[in-house]
């Protein structure tokens, strides 16, 4: 991509995740493991680092609410700068664009961001308590409207539009499983056939246990640096962060959105041109200089798998309706057009939700670098990551070599 | 509703009872932007607009099925299961429903209704109907039921 590399003054030194699974362990383990590794990849020593950015997660107590302080006392305090940041699923790209904006701002030299989650068995649900006031709560209460159902809302509007079938949404769980074989990060390494994910119970019409992914531990962590810094650590051609998106919906928001219980109203307003998920990513494009024929590589958030033909779409990757028939072609494998989720996705990892968008960068930027391992997408240079955090949270990040 | 204690909606001021239920909606009287469910909040939610107050009106009883799906689990808490203990689960329908007014509404299908009654752009009517039943009595909410055509 020429044009693009070189004028985003911040580059990507180093990244390491703690293998996805169900250890059941404190997120702080998983947290540092990732962080030194993700040092180590850079070549920084912990000393000197000067802003940690820690994703918060919201099951593991206080500890969880100031996560990045919580990995700057376990690393040992080093007097570095901290932030935390929350945005649901979205978590990780904020605390990304926070260590991103103090290193433009010419703030912070070595930033480390760490997300980590330790996570319950069953459907992520809200916490105790009666809360009247809240749509979280009361989409339970009122609905027994669970996160499943709503991605089989949509699910089911692509068969009903675009003629999508129960074959292709377990297409894209085959291809996943698929590519995440050799992936030594992911929880799930084992091929999956058409025929078990339909042998799969159905938990909300019309998808199957197999289309939705779970929950799971894990963490991901990113060394971010300076231009300056890059220099010193003798970095030549790294990647760098050409883009982070975490735009907010534009009113009238007309696409339902987990978890509310409406959406806004045209009555005023008319809908605008994009959907809130169209503009995540045409928001990165924008920023990185780039469109969606640049990309050489995909890592989205397919919470379903057929989510993840939305998010083709959503990121212009092709147009309306037209998903199915990539996925079909076989142009989303590793070795097609246009390769989606070569780390396995979400459907091999299930999600680590504070980890889950700094993972997606990690597995671009090996990508990028030529060291995905079982699952290169040769020749990358280009890539893009999607995702959206409940309550209006955007997220996407283009990195480029 | 014959039983005593009498009925009561699950959240108060949402929707009317009734022969012709509705689904009640805050609507701003400076520039009309509607909201469901209906909010306290001062401020309208078009940014453009400066309107603090706002006014309940009813919405269309009638709309189409944006999409739908159902629940082949029982979710979890704050769900409140309507069968009696030892029953076993009932998969319930959920339609998102695009009212003429220009929003997608979220509830429940009616009793003895599936997704198989359902597709996109299929019409549903409101109704109201017991949600499950608590310490004070029968909860009401509101339900799409599929229109026959």
């Amino acid at each position: 991509m020429s044009g693009v590399s070189g004028r985003s003054g911040v580059v990507v030194a180093g990244v390491g995740m703690h293998p996805w699974g169900k250890w059941g362990r404190s997120f702080v383990e998983y947290g540092v493991h990732a962080a030194r590794r993700a040092l180590a990849d850079a070549g920084v020593a912990w000393a000197d680092v000067d802003l940690v950015v820690g994703g918060e997660t919201v099951r593991n107590g206080y500890a969880g609410y100031v996560a990045g302080s919580t990995f700057a006392q376990a690393l040992g305090w080093n007097g570095a700068r901290v932030a935390t940041s929350y945005a649901a699923c979205a978590t990780g790209a904020q605390a990304i664009d926070t260590a991103r904006a103090r290193i433009l701002a010419g703030l912070s030299d070595v930033a480390l961001v760490v997300g980590a989650d330790t996570t319950p068995k069953g459907f992520l649900k809200p916490n105790a308590g009666e809360r009247w006031d809240d749509p979280d709560w009361l989409r339970f209460r009122v609905l027994g409207m669970t996160n499943p159902m709503y991605f089989a809302l949509y699910a089911r509007r692509r068969m009903d539009l675009y003629g999508a079938t129960s074959e292709d949404f377990a297409a894209v769980k085959v291809k996943n499983a698929r590519h995440g074989l050799a992936n030594d990060n992911a929880r799930y390494r084992k091929e999956v056939s058409v025929e078990d994910v339909l042998a799969s119970a159905v938990v909300s019409d019309p998808l199957h246990l197999l289309d939705i992914c779970a929950t799971s531990d894990g963490a991901a962590a990113v060394v971010l640096v300076s231009d300056a810094c890059a220099a010193r650590l003798g970095l030549a051609d790294p990647v760098r962060v050409a883009a982070v998106s975490t735009v907010t919906p534009t009113y009238p928001q007309a696409v339902i959105d987990m978890p509310l219980l409406a959406t806004d109203s045209t009555a005023a307003v008319a809908a605008g041109e994009r959907t809130f998920k169209e503009s995540i990513g045409a928001a990165a494009y924008e920023e990185a200089g780039i469109g969606p024929e640049d990309v050489d590589v995909a890592e989205v958030y397919d919470l379903s798998t057929a989510l993840e033909l939305d998010w083709m779409e959503d990121l212009g990757l092709c147009a309306r309706g037209e998903a199915e028939s990539l996925l079909r072609a076989g142009e989303t494998t590793i070795g097609g057009r246009i390769p989606v989720n070569p780390s396995g996705g979400l459907a091999c990892f299930g999600e680590a939700v504070p980890a889950q968008a700094i993972a997606q960068v990690c597995e671009l930027a090996w990508q990028l670098r030529g060291q995905a391992t079982g699952r290169q997408v040769e020749g990358a240079r280009v890539g893009v990551t999607a995702n959206q955090g409940l309550f209006g949270h955007g997220s996407s990040v283009v990195l480029v070599r | 509703m014959t039983s005593s204690p009498p009925a009561t909606p699950v959240v108060e001021g949402w929707f009317t009872d009734g022969a012709e239920p509705a689904l009640i909606a805050a609507r701003c009287t400076a520039c009309g932007d509607l909201v469901f469910p209906p909010t306290a909040a001062a401020a309208c939610r078009n940014p453009r607009c400066a309107g603090e107050e706002h006014e309940a009106v009813a919405l269309s009883r009638r709309g189409r099925v944006w999409s739908c799906t159902d629940a082949q689990y029982q979710p979890p808490a704050p769900y409140v299961a309507p069968q009696t203990e030892g029953e076993p689960w009932r998969p319930f329908a959920l339609a998102a429903v695009e009212l003429p007014e220009g929003l997608v509404v979220l509830g429940q299908v009616a009793d003895g209704f599936g997704v198989g009654d359902l597709r996109v752009d299929s019409e549903v009517e409101l109704v109201v109907e017991v949600l499950h039943v608590d310490e004070s009595g029968p909860r009401t909410t509101y339900r799409w039921k599929p229109v026959a055509s």
